[in-house]
């Protein structure tokens, strides 16, 4: 008898489970625990106060991210926030032999940006970290996803979540992208078309022609914005693409163990005819480059359309938070998005943060000139992406057109290390919220990918990247 | 984590959708606070005006609202940012009780995890007990874990459904990590299989790439 098909996540899932717990709760194991600056230190610090140790240090790894400075000149104590955290945070990995990677060493960086480009995070693997856009990971075919503080004690203590199992959704995103349409445009209108909070409760599989013609930095584009479609997991099938990815990173598998890891991932996509609780399909061929107008991802439109009317919005409850989002962002409806004079541009982040982004951006920059009412950085998502692209040149092209090139962190995408966009000001960012005071208090953000922000930055508006290639 | 079997006192309706943790507590209250101190920064975007004095458009701050217990949302309540401080702040305001039509995926794990009760109804439902709530004179509620019940301040009465697992933690107050580590013979078990099927997972060492 043919065995019931499966999913890439049921496969995943399954091969986790230590117990079934009642109520359809499972005790999930854990492969990979992801510590950032904010609730690093404190964690290990509370474990041991609970007379606990860390479970599996060698599963564990920790990296600053969240308040570090990004100024070209940072130091660990270059504020007083990460002075503290990022003292607390060595001293306890080490106490404790969890492996931390320090600011100016290799492999520091965003910790969504370093996972997969150290090869730390690997297909089929279960990955959490105490950050949403945990669901970044699942561009590589990991099943990796967001926890709280209480959970992270929890993982640090027994190696194991108690999670129940989320319902299926796939979205099949068919059709070659349009010139200038960047996997920041696909992710976006998706969430445009299907809302902020479709993925709520299910683990997502992005597949389709486009999504398998992707690179891996744009799967995990992709999959980084499944938390703002609501899903804590995204997950993208492993196939060649995948493996050549992975060879040689420092921590993948080598020689013979990464043969048997291989045939183990190619094991993992979805067989034919399993069966998702929820499908969508979308036509890739017809995504033009986004840009969003409101306070809510799902707030988007192709640069080209017009600011939606709340009049026209027949649920009372939707329209009312329309009119908050335009009142918030300083926008009329019906009004052209392209032309909307702009004071900030930030390209960084766990999103667009990777060697391809910067050079995407570079693509637009190259041979101009940063508009005069605009303040630009680059923020590169991690050490050894700053490093590639300098030897590439690409940081002369930024710089010389007048952008801030910094060190890698999260900075102006969370704006907990104080890099804010100011009240009232409004910025293209490259990252993935554009909640109200996300990126500082009052500020107006507008997500866009690199090629977009780019753009926003040479023009001193909101412009059409394919107008500027 | 304090057991929860009933709340009884002011609800206060807050009736927008995707309401995100970042407006619950804004990201630059993460660091230099302690968890207790967060509730003055609860929808701080919204509840103060630019010279910190409380912004009397927003709900919360309606002399009737004052000393609320329990929310009542939008849906897609908590979506966002994985951070336990939004579940911090909303218990240092002084909420014990969210209801709405749907929750965020980790806010959800990490209000029960500090022994907050979300109730989940339909979105009809909830706009109902929102309406009942604005009619009344006392806009007092009463939400009963153990009779899985909420009593309007009209006293109509509205059953809910719950998952047992979490319902049962919440009444007993359980220590997750606790009952885990009782498990934790099963833990190393499954270790130990895994690693003999899957030792690629287990070997963390980096690789020197380059003279490889």
């Amino acid at each position: 008898m043919q065995a019931q098909p499966r999913t890439l996540f049921d496969k995943v899932w399954s091969s986790h489970v230590v117990a079934d717990l009642s109520g359809g709760v499972s005790l999930l194991a854990i492969d990979r625990h992801l510590l950032h600056d904010l609730e690093g230190g404190g964690s290990l610090r509370r474990i041991a106060g609970r007379g606990l140790k860390v479970h599996n240090p060698e599963l564990t790894f920790g990296v600053p991210d969240h308040a570090v400075a990004t100024a070209p000149d940072r130091r660990a104590d270059s504020t007083p926030n990460s002075s503290r955290l990022l003292s607390e945070m060595k001293e306890r990995s080490k106490e404790s032999g969890v492996t931390y990677f320090d600011l100016g060493t290799e492999g520091h960086g965003i910790v969504h940006v370093i996972g997969p480009e150290l090869g730390l995070s690997q297909p089929g693997m279960t990955i959490v970290c105490g950050d949403s856009h945990t669901c970044t990971h699942g561009g590589l075919g990991a099943l990796a996803f967001g926890i709280g503080a209480t959970e992270v004690m929890h993982v640090l203590a027994t190696q194991t979540l108690r999670q129940t199992r989320p319902t299926t959704m796939r979205v099949t995103l068919d059709g070659r992208l349009a010139p200038s349409v960047a996997a920041k445009d696909v992710i976006l209108a998706t969430i445009g078309k299907i809302g902020a909070g479709a993925g709520r409760g299910h683990a997502v599989e992005f597949a389709g022609s486009a999504i398998r013609e992707m690179s891996i930095d744009e799967r995990l584009t992709v999959c980084n914005l499944s938390i703002e479609l609501g899903a804590k997991i995204g997950m993208i099938a492993p196939d060649d693409t995948t493996i050549s990815y992975l060879a040689g990173r420092p921590y993948a598998p080598q020689g013979e163990l990464f043969d048997r890891a291989c045939e183990h991932w190619r094991s993992l996509p979805s067989d034919d005819g399993a069966r998702f609780d929820v499908e969508h399909r979308i036509d890739a061929a017809a995504i033009a480059p986004q840009v969003t107008w409101g306070t809510s991802p799902q707030d988007v439109i192709a640069v080209d359309q017009r600011i939606p009317d709340p009049a026209h919005e027949s649920d009372p409850q939707r329209r009312r938070a329309m009119e908050a989002a335009l009142a918030y962002m300083g926008l009329t409806p019906g009004q052209a998005l392209e032309g909307t004079p702009v004071d900030w541009v930030f390209v960084g982040s766990c999103t667009n943060g990777r060697l391809s982004d910067i050079r995407e951006a570079a693509r637009v920059v190259a041979g101009r000139k940063v508009a005069p009412n605009v303040l630009a950085w680059v923020v590169p998502g991690s050490e050894s992406t700053q490093r590639a692209a300098e030897r590439e040149g690409l940081d002369k092209i930024f710089l010389s057109a007048g952008f801030e090139w910094r060190k890698s962190g999260c900075s102006m995408c969370a704006g907990i290390n104080g890099d804010t966009v100011p009240p009232g000001q409004r910025s293209v960012s490259t990252t993935n919220r554009n909640f109200v005071g996300r990126q500082g208090p009052n500020a107006r953000t507008h997500l866009a990918s690199p090629a977009m922000a780019a753009a926003a930055a040479i023009a001193g508006c909101i412009a059409d990247a394919r107008k500027l290639v | 984590m304090e057991k929860f079997t009933r709340v009884t006192g002011v609800a206060v309706p807050l009736m927008r959708a995707n309401i995100d943790t970042d407006v619950i507590v804004p990201a630059k209250r993460l660091v230099g606070h302690q968890r207790d101190e967060l509730g003055g920064f609860a929808f701080e975007a919204h509840r103060y005006r630019p010279d910190r004095t409380d912004n009397p458009d927003f709900v919360l701050n309606q002399a009737r609202y004052r000393g609320a217990k329990i929310l009542v949302t939008g849906e897609n309540f908590g979506c966002g940012s994985s951070r336990e401080s939004a579940v911090w702040a909303l218990a240092g305001f002084g909420f014990h009780c969210v209801i709405a039509p749907s929750f965020g995926d980790i806010f959800f794990n990490n209000a029960f995890q500090n022994g907050m009760l979300l109730v989940c109804m339909a979105k009809d439902e909830v706009e109902r007990l929102a309406a009942d709530v604005e009619g009344s004179v006392t806009p007092v509620m009463t939400v009963n874990l153990v009779s899985r019940a909420i009593t309007a301040p009209s006293g109509a009465e509205t059953p809910f459904e719950i998952d047992a697992e979490r319902r049962q933690a919440l009444l007993e107050g359980r220590d997750e990590i606790g009952m885990t580590l009782a498990r934790d013979a099963e833990i190393r078990a499954f270790q130990a299989c895994d690693r003999a099927v899957r030792p690629w997972i287990y070997r963390t060492a980096p690789q020197d790439t380059e003279s490889a």
